[in-house]
């Protein structure tokens, strides 16, 4: 079964497209993109065994940090930069958005929804930080610095002048028309310079 | 090809056997504007040429290193430098790729260098030989490369000097190389590195014995060339993995001797690896392999950014976290320069306490990465299955 975040990219990405996905994990994504679209794709991960599980699935990878290694690269040099799940744990979110937007043509953004339905009972009627198959973490295991819901991310785009081409709303591997703010655990946004 | 059925020959104990074999090169130009030869080049293979002759990896060996690289000669009990990296089902896998090391010009170990026999003199060189780089190494290289019919390599890999060596071939011979892989090295020699070189070379030529390089057939500046050894293992450790192997240890005794004779077990090490060094390895070599190294610089006045344009092969870089001698810092500077220059770049800092050293000790992680990586280069650009 394929991840419907992973189809749903790959599905915007036209064929043979440059593509840089920061914070690429495992890979999966950059070797999917490179086997059905034909994309030359390359991914900068932090962690070491990351890293060994993209070389062994033939994925080139840098390990790097993507709140400071973003500058070596040109302007305009991918088609589309990822973050997938990956921009909820930067420090500096301005700083990767503007370099992302600035080396991509386009930027694809994958972030959870820290405000969903369930996440807000569980804050409401339990007093708790919210622990969801969406948001499996524990306040003190979490590698998210930030924790933000898709409205957030819509005004924060509004403010800093970022165009969003598209989005998608999902919720446990479907997608969610109807009250996302609600019902999405996770929303993808194609993003570009207005 | 030429070596067929000198190599992978098993012993009765089944372990492959391999000879070193020699290629002769007439005159080599080097850097410094001299002309040097007739050369000998040593040098071994492993594994079969394919018939496309395109499965060849030449793996380059670190400063104090030689040819054999991996496999037994015949009577030995330790086999080649490289061996748990180089064979059937290994990181460089015999089954597949056919393998070639050679010795660095300059070096004791079967390639010409300063203790060669200089066919002018009918003496050993000594000082009068030239001084060379590691450009030089490569060109040699390249000229063995070719007479072994090989028109483009699947990969170049070596770690330290070696790695160097992998750095240069990229940026001499573009064309000539599918990839490169440079492990725990760099593209220039920074002032701590050319520091310590200097402090070993002083050591040499401050023995006596050394008498400005000529001491072939007299007494070896041993002493000199044990001390310099000694501070090259220092930093070809770390601070954890000294600590680790010796800590406070005491030698043989109970309590501090309060004199200047032995104490502690670090000091014996060094002893002991200065003296078996001094065995192995020639005085003048000594001195010329650290010029090369401190020499090598490929930006030479340009920015970083623009050693590589031009480059047009992919790259592996490996650095150890624990490495204090060639940082991560020099390998993240050359994957920063490769990414600007859009190669295509692969690159981990393998965790490790083992300092300079873990290329020659982390066998698991570089096997994984380095395994996957040739495979991806062979199917993507040499057309291997």
């Amino acid at each position: 079964m394929i991840r419907l975040d992973y189809e749903i990219i790959a599905d915007i990405i036209e064929p043979g497209s440059r593509v840089l996905d920061l914070g690429c994990g495992d890979g999966e994504l950059l070797s999917m993109l490179k086997m059905k679209k034909n994309c030359r794709g390359t991914g900068i991960e932090i962690s070491p065994e990351q890293i060994f599980r993209c070389m062994e699935r033939g994925v080139s990878v840098a390990q790097g940090n993507i709140d400071s290694d973003l500058d070596v690269y040109e302007n305009k040099r991918f088609d589309y930069v990822i973050l997938n799940e990956s921009l909820q744990q930067v420090l500096n979110i301005e700083k990767v958005l503007n370099d992302s937007l600035r080396v991509g043509k386009k930027v694809i953004v994958g972030i959870p929804n820290f405000c969903n339905l369930r996440a807000r009972l569980q804050i409401s009627f339990m007093g708790q930080v919210p622990v969801t198959k969406s948001l499996p973490y524990k306040w003190y295991n979490t590698p998210n610095l930030r924790f933000l819901s898709l409205k957030d991310f819509r005004d924060f785009c509004t403010e800093k002048k970022i165009h969003i081409e598209k989005s998608w709303y999902l919720c446990e591997g479907r997608k969610v028309v109807l009250l996302t703010g609600l019902f999405a655990d996770s929303g993808i946004f194609v993003l570009r310079r207005e | 090809m030429r070596n067929k059925g000198r190599q992978g020959k098993l012993s009765a104990n089944n372990m492959t056997i391999v000879e070193t074999q020699h290629f002769s090169l007439d005159q080599a130009h080097l850097k410094s504007g001299e002309k040097l030869g007739p050369l000998s080049v040593a040098y071994e293979t492993y594994g079969q040429l394919n018939a496309a002759r395109s499965n060849a990896i030449l793996v380059f060996h670190a400063f104090t290193g030689d040819a054999h690289a991996a496999g037994y000669h015949q009577g030995d009990a330790k086999p080649g430098w490289w061996d748990a990296m180089i064979g059937p089902g290994k990181a460089f896998d015999t089954d597949k790729y056919f393998i070639i090391c050679s010795n660095v010009l300059g070096s004791c170990k079967g390639t010409t260098g300063p203790d060669s026999i200089d066919p002018r003199t009918n003496k050993p060189f000594g000082l009068t030989f030239p001084v060379i780089t590691i450009e030089d190494m490569v060109d040699v290289q390249k000229a063995l490369v070719d007479h072994l019919g090989i028109t483009k390599l699947l990969s170049c890999a070596g770690g330290s000097m070696g790695g160097m060596q992998a750095v240069t071939w990229a940026v001499k011979y573009p064309q000539y190389i599918h990839s490169a892989i440079v492990i725990a090295a760099c593209h220039r020699h920074t002032a701590q590195q050319i520091a310590f070189h200097e402090v070993g070379r002083q050591a040499v030529m401050s023995d006596v014995a050394w008498n400005n390089g000529d001491y072939y057939g007299k007494a070896l500046p041993a002493r000199g060339l044990a001390v310099a050894r000694m501070i090259g293992h220092i930093t070809y450790m770390s601070w954890v993995s000294m600590e680790q192997k010796f800590g406070r240890k005491l030698l043989d005794k109970q309590k501090l001797g309060y004199d200047f004779s032995k104490d502690f077990e670090v000091q014996s090490y060094l002893e002991y690896r200065g003296q078996s060094f001094v065995e192995r390895f020639d005085a003048n070599s000594y001195l010329y392999l650290t010029k090369a190294m401190d020499y090598f610089n490929l930006a030479e006045g340009r920015k970083v950014s623009e050693i590589f344009k031009g480059v047009t092969s992919d790259f592996l870089v490996i650095s150890f976290t624990s490495d204090w001698l060639y940082p991560s810092s020099q390998s993240q500077e050359m994957v920063r320069a490769l990414q600007a220059e859009d190669a295509d770049v692969s690159y981990v800092e393998i965790e490790s306490d083992y300092g300079h050293d873990a290329f020659l000790v982390e066998f698991d992680d570089q096997t994984r990465a380095i395994s996957h990586y040739i495979a991806k280069v062979g199917r993507e650009r040499a057309g291997l299955a």
